[in-house]
């Protein structure tokens, strides 16, 4: 067929192909304008509605971005009020606890100073020493001494009675003395109490200081997240994404955890519910040891709801106090059961061990011997199966977090390939409106004889025909779209 | 909106009964992985003296079975297609415990059947012990099916036995153990690879698979481990 064509014009086929290039060069040539208006055309509708596309994809990005936005706020602003409500409670404790015995101390404080008083006057009110007297005693001493024998006596007793009113008279104030400073003494513990008083004092104001500092520090970011902040936009995001790893990273562990609990109650559920049955490719043991690990972690779970440390479910946190401690208290019940079948299961796990053991020494014709401190590892396994459920208990905090900060990675996530999106669709129109750009220009770069000639006839006639510029604008620009959308729902 | 909602629910509530009805109908509908082993001893004439290396195997074998799985062991005499030729049978109990007890008493049969043998038979029917052995093996209908042979593989019919057609051995794995040379083999080594290519051309032609373990210390990879 194809020879056939080749040779239809000349039995050369050189001559023959050269003639059907020139019919096809003409063809192309007739046909031009009307193939540049295809390419084009089709470059730009491509062009447009990549563009479109890449709008509605910006609008879609916008709206994730905000809906985030107001998500990661409300969460920010729930456990901002969370923190702040829950300092209020802890001012109201100490306003409760130490500020209501405050009139107490203070009459307690005002006692002891009264009696400080008290003693202080009493320390201060003491018998002055006579000035006179030393004065006189000097005065009788300075005498000359006299001749006569009567006077000699009579001022020597007076000086010995002077004498002796003196030394009463220091006697006594010493005495005076020792009892002011007996009360002084006396007034010792009343300043400890008092310092210890207006220590517990100071303790209270400091640590109200400290609360009210703290409060004022979450208002701050509260007022932050309420008005919307890129500053606290960031934090919340950052705390998000920490809260995420390291949930991440706990529930990671939790899960081993599960796994280790898993090999440690397979093997011995197997002696309870057979070890050939199965559930689709499944073991029915392994189904059996799987179904207590979770049902440990969904009572952990309860537990844990019932004691308002999670808030998984709302409803459990709405019930009353009543019902909620029943609700605890059944869950820690199934717990610590569940726990202790894990424990048997753990031991019985030992046993079997220890019989399989023995038969691959019977087996193997040797003598069964017994190993020395086997009971070591049989009181782990158990004290290691009562214990890990209630380890797995716990998991519903890190879950709670997780579950939490999942929802802005998730954002995250979706937004970052939104614009990924945005920019490959955008990457293509370009593409697309270029492509056919070089498409024009390859298909005159085909006809190239048969427009030089034309030219060369233009410029023979005079006439040059200006060149349409090419249209650069692009018809279907997104912001004339939405125009005429909008028109159109009007 | 409600009505929608009610609908929803009934729809989901039926999904879940549909789900779990299927689960339970998976339950145990099939064993797909557990196994089934047959072991052929031969007893004719000197290759009794061999007999006591078998005793490895099937503590091998033991050791490597679990719970839901069959072993057999039978015997190869003058005319070996007769359930006489069983020494002993078991399929293993669901509980790991009762299972090792099923072991040992096993163990404690064939040791002694093992031990009662004194004189070979006078002829060796090896066809009729693996014709026997494939009915036991269908029988089980477990996932993975083995016979092992342990023998010479020098087969020496009595007179008017026939055994001159194909043998079915559809989806059974055919391992020949200690397949000792005798003294024609040593004049010329290539009746003992004739031997063996006429026995794994007859597997084979049966739908079976076919291999040789001579070496009794490279047991280990015998039978999958599930």
């Amino acid at each position: 067929m194809m020879t056939q064509l080749l040779t239809i014009w000349s039995d050369s086929p050189a001559l023959s192909l050269a003639i059907w290039l020139a019919i096809l060069v003409i063809v192309l040539y007739l046909g031009r304008s009307h193939a540049h208006q295809l390419f084009r055309a089709t470059g730009r509708a491509i062009h447009g509605s990549m563009r479109l596309a890449s709008r509605s994809i910006s609008q879609l990005e916008q709206r994730l971005s905000a809906r985030n936005r107001d998500v990661l706020l409300a969460m920010g602003r729930r456990e901002v009020e969370e923190a702040i409500e829950r300092d209020f409670n802890r001012v109201y404790d100490i306003m409760e606890r130490d500020l209501s015995r405050y009139p107490k101390l203070h009459r307690r404080i005002a006692d002891a100073i009264e009696k400080i008083e008290e003693d202080y006057q009493e320390a201060s009110d003491t018998p002055p020493l006579p000035p006179a007297w030393s004065e006189v005693v000097e005065t009788v001493s300075a005498l000359p001494g006299s001749s006569d024998p009567a006077v000699h006596k009579v001022l020597d007793n007076i000086r010995e009675v002077i004498e002796d009113a003196h030394r009463e008279t220091v006697k006594l104030y010493q005495k005076s003395s020792r009892d002011r400073h007996r009360v002084l003494a006396g007034m010792q513990p009343q300043w400890r109490a008092l310092d210890q008083n207006m220590g517990k004092v100071k303790q209270t104001i400091d640590g109200l200081e400290e609360r009210s500092q703290t409060i004022d520090k979450q208002m701050q970011e509260y007022a932050s997240i309420r008005a919307g902040e890129e500053q606290a936009l960031n934090s919340l995001t950052a705390s998000s994404l920490t809260q995420f790893l390291i949930a991440g990273l706990v529930l990671f562990v939790a899960l081993l955890g599960g796994l280790i609990n898993f090999h440690l109650i397979a093997m011995p559920m197997s002696e309870m519910v057979g070890g050939t049955s199965y559930i689709g490719s499944m073991r029915t043991s392994d189904i059996a040891a799987l179904v207590i690990i979770l049902v440990e972690v969904a009572m952990g779970v309860f537990l844990l709801e019932s004691l308002r440390i999670t808030h998984l479910f709302p409803m459990i946190g709405r019930m009353d106090d009543r019902m909620r401690r029943r609700m605890m208290i059944a869950s820690l019940t199934i717990l610590t059961l569940l726990a202790s079948i894990e424990a048997s299961l753990a031991y019985m796990r030992d046993l079997l061990a220890l019989d399989r053991e023995a038969l691959n020494q019977t087996l193997a014709g040797t003598a069964v011997v017994e190993a020395q401190f086997r009971w070591i590892p049989s009181i782990g396994q158990m004290m290691l199966g009562f214990i890990l459920p209630f380890a797995l208990a716990f998991v519903a905090i890190p879950l709670e977090s997780f579950i939490h900060s999942l929802r802005t990675v998730l954002g995250l996530i979706t937004l970052g390939l939104l614009r990924a999106l945005r920019l490959v669709v955008r990457m293509v129109g370009g593409f697309a409106n270029h492509l056919s750009k070089m498409l024009v220009h390859f298909y005159d770069m085909l006809i190239v004889v048969p427009l030089g000639i034309e030219q060369l006839v233009r410029n023979h006639s005079g006439k040059s025909k200006p060149e349409k510029p090419e249209a650069e604008s692009v018809p279907w620009d997104d912001d004339e779209l939405v125009g005429k959308s909008a028109e159109v729902k009007s | 909106m409600k009505r929608f909602l009610s609908r929803l629910r009934v729809k989901a509530l039926t999904v879940l009964l549909l789900s779990v009805g299927l689960l339970v109908a998976c339950s145990d509908a099939g064993r797909p992985d557990n196994r089934a082993v047959y072991l052929l001893l031969d007893t004719s004439g000197t290759y009794t003296e061999e007999l006591e290396k078998a005793q490895s195997i099937i503590a091998y074998l033991l050791g490597a079975l679990q719970s839901g799985d069959s072993i057999a062991v039978a015997r190869i005499d003058s005319g070996s297609f007769t359930e006489k030729n069983l020494i002993a049978k078991v399929t293993f109990d669901d509980r790991p415990s009762t299972a090792n007890s099923q072991k040992r008493a096993f163990k404690q049969t064939v040791d002694e059947a093992i031990g009662n043998i004194k004189r070979g038979s006078a002829h060796t029917d090896i066809t009729g012990g693996v014709i026997q052995a494939h009915d036991y093996l269908t029988e089980t209908g477990a996932g993975q099916r083995y016979l092992f042979v342990f023998s010479d593989l020098e087969e020496d019919l009595q007179a008017g036995h026939i055994r001159d057609f194909p043998i079915e051995m559809n989806g059974v794995n055919v391992v020949a153990i200690n397949v000792t040379k005798l003294r024609g083999d040593n004049i010329d080594p290539r009746e003992y690879a004739e031997r063996l290519d006429n026995w794994q051309a007859r597997v084979e032609q049966g739908g079976g698979s076919w291999r040789v373990v001579n070496d009794l210390e490279r047991l280990n990879r015998l039978i999958e481990v599930r």
